[in-house]
């Protein structure tokens, strides 16, 4: 066996130029996919960390899945009714008290109840439609990321400051009002009233941050004129892989729609999938063209050495030594290859992970996300062993076919 | 001579390269060689000698015939067998040294030994420098073949193929390409091993004095034996004259040669 890897390592060193083209080939194609697996793992990570932090686990809100059947669906076998009056549904989830003390007995985690109305935000003449969220300040706290976002008081001074709201900075500007000022809320088929602004949050995405108004529960309530009344339970659960089973049982019980956060980034995960997809492909790829310059060198060189070839068979190596050889001279681009890669891939990684991006003034610096993982060492590595050992193979197989007497004939 | 228990023995052995002409190689070969024989094979360019070699030496497989080394038929053997078979009882001597570049003289002597896997390292490179040693390569071992004259890589060649102390030498014109000095030094070798170590060499030649000065000679032409004689060599150490006019094709007159003591 050593002796097949001196034999072997003797032709490597005999065309030492091309050697190190296909050796940094396989290098680069290894390095470039251990960059691209940190970089693309390790941003998925991130966003789903940002995502799953920004969106509640389960939301459980007073839809249903299919429209409600009426009454008269019920009484008659008909197809389509006209001039009919739909029973009105009173909206919202009945018994909140109910509901919530016996979701608390089994769901591990925090949840808050929500009455969210449409409203109308008055302020110096301009007019905004925003969605008013009434929550418990505390209960909010312990499931948004809300806290993190103000930039403006504090979101627990909500509590004992009578009519207050806290609205998103860009809505602040839409209205030109600032902290202190006094907004009027008006919300369809309730009353009017006068909120004072006493904290502003900047959360980064736009949608929040000009629609989202918060206030307390109560004043909600009372300003719709609805009390008692909720229309949404958001849910932050200690295992977030058990989403999809509480939003089912939630569900099951309660009649009402509950989301899992799954289901609601169910086309951002699917995409995820897709990038994947694409990553392995081209990771694949570049695998593939190292190991055609594995496969041209060990070929030229079985050629080249096709007298060495038949100088071994006529001394008595058998055709596996043959084979063995060549084989040998794959493996061990491959090896080096791979080797030279996972140190550039390190490398390559620690340069994007220190690549700084200014998004946003008054912030800290965010680095691009990257991952260090052994396993995709480990599998860029392997997949390059594997694409050497067939492109030294194929030509060692012919190589071992050869017939030293035709070689011999040839050369004399 | 009759050989008791032929070391080599061809039984109608004929070659026939497939292809749109056929072109036989050798044909109808029956030829018996015993222990201790040193065997000249002469006949003009193209005539089959060096295929018959091969057949000899199981580098090549005959299409019909049968070619037994010491009684065993070959052509059953697979692949891997004939392989391991060469590698332990025949030793190969090309017309061109055919050693591996790379290696110096004494690893070259030394792969057949390390694939054979019978001596550990010391014990190999001690055993391939005794017989450079006696190749009077002593001094040569460590350099390349392409640091070495041509008849210093053709005593090599034959110190490779006697690594693994193989009761067989074939070798294809081994003083083809070398001048008169040189070819006299390896053929003083190879008589050396006959008649020293009790070895069986055949070798190919184109020169007939050479050949004379073996123990047989067997002559080939259009790849049939036409001639098998006693030549004048046998276990007489000193230079034989050969008589004018052994060039013909004719059996020659000095049949006694073989006889002398
Ligand atoms: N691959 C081949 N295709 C066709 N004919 C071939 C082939 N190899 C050898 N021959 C023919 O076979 C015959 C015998 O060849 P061989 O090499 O055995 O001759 P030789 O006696 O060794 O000649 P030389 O003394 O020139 O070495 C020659 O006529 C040659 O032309
Ligand atoms: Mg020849």
């Amino acid at each position: 066996m050593r002796l097949l890897l001196a034999i072997a390592l003797t032709h490597i060193a005999g065309r030492g130029r091309q050697t190190i083209v296909s050796i940094l080939g396989v290098a680069l194609g290894v390095g470039f996919s251990i960059a691209m697996a940190a970089l693309m793992v390790g941003s998925q990570r991130d966003f789903t960390e940002t995502l799953i932090d920004a969106v509640p686990h389960v939301r459980i809100t007073d839809e249903t899945r299919t429209t409600p059947r009426q009454p008269a669906s019920e009484a008659f076998a008909a197809v389509a009714y006209s001039g009919l009056r739909p029973v009105p549904d009173p909206r919202g989830i009945l018994n909140p008290t109910r509901v919530l003390a016996g979701l608390r007995s089994w769901v591990d985690g925090s949840m808050v109840a929500t009455l969210q109305v449409e409203a109308v935000v008055r302020f110096a003449g301009i007019d905004m439609g925003v969605a008013l969220m009434g929550v418990e300040p505390l209960d909010e706290l312990r499931v948004s990321t809300i806290a993190g976002d103000m930039t403006t008081g504090r979101f627990e001074d909500l509590i004992g400051a009578g009519f207050a709201v806290i609205i998103g900075e860009r809505l602040a500007e839409r209205l030109g009002a600032g902290i202190n000022d006094l907004l009027t809320i008006t919300v369809a088929g309730g009353n009017a009233r006068q909120f004072k602004v006493t904290g502003l949050f900047r959360t980064g995405s736009v949608q929040q941050d000009e629609r989202v108004v918060y206030t307390t529960l109560k004043r909600a309530q009372v300003l719709a004129n609805r009390p008692e009344a909720i229309n949404e339970i958001r849910i932050r659960l200690a295992d977030i892989d058990s989403a999809p089973l509480v939003a089912a049982r939630a569900e099951a019980m309660l009649g009402i729609k509950s989301v899992s956060w799954q289901e609601s980034s169910e086309d951002l995960l699917n995409a995820f999938e897709i990038r994947n997809v694409i990553m392995f492909t081209v990771v694949g790829a570049i695998l593939l063209v190292a190991g055609f310059g594995i496969f041209n060198i060990v070929s030229i060189i079985t050629h080249e050495k096709a007298r060495d070839i038949a100088i071994l068979k006529s001394i008595g190596f058998p055709p596996a030594d043959i084979r063995g050889i060549f084989l040998f001279e794959g493996l061990v681009m491959g090896g080096s290859g791979a080797l030279l890669g996972c140190l550039l891939g390190f490398g390559l990684t620690e340069v994007l992970g220190s690549i700084a991006f200014e998004f946003r003034r008054n912030t800290e610096l965010t680095h691009l996300p990257v991952v260090y993982e052994a396993a995709h060492y480990v599998m860029a590595s392997a997949l390059a062993m594997l694409a050497a050992g067939i492109a030294g193979y194929l030509p060692a197989r012919s190589a071992a076919r050869l017939n030293p007497v035709d070689i011999i004939r040839g050369a004399t | 001579m009759s050989p008791a228990a032929p070391l080599v023995e061809a039984r109608g052995v004929t070659r026939v390269l497939a292809g749109a002409v056929p072109v036989t190689l050798v044909a109808d070969i029956d030829l018996a060689i015993g222990r201790g024989e040193l065997t000249a094979i002469t006949g003009p360019s193209g005539s089959g000698k060096s295929s018959l070699l091969y057949l000899l030496g199981l580098l090549d497989l005959p299409t019909t015939g049968e070619v037994l080394i010491d009684g065993r038929e070959t052509s059953a053997m697979a692949e891997n067998e004939r392989a391991e078979f060469r590698l332990a009882t025949l030793g190969f001597v090309f017309q061109f040294h055919f050693l591996l570049p790379e290696f110096s003289a004494c690893d070259n002597i030394m792969i057949p030994m390390r694939r054979l896997g019978r001596l550990d390292a010391a014990a190999r490179r001690e055993r391939a420098e005794s017989i450079l040693a006696s190749l009077g390569l002593a001094e040569h071992g460590h350099k390349r073949p392409d640091q070495l004259s041509g008849g210093q890589r053709q005593r090599v060649a034959v110190a490779r193929a006697l690594a693994n102390d193989p009761p067989l030498i074939l070798a294809d014109e081994p003083t083809g390409s070398l001048d008169s000095q040189s070819s006299e030094q390896v053929f003083d070798i190879l008589k050396t091993l006959v008649e020293r170590d009790g070895r069986t060499v055949v070798a190919v030649t184109h020169d007939l004095d050479l050949a004379d000065r073996m123990h047989r000679r067997i002559h080939l032409v259009d790849g049939r034996i036409t001639e098998d004689r006693p030549a004048g060599g046998r276990a007489s150490p000193g230079p034989t004259i050969s008589p004018a006019g052994r060039r013909g094709a004719g059996p020659p007159a000095d049949a006694a040669d073989q006889r002398l003591p």
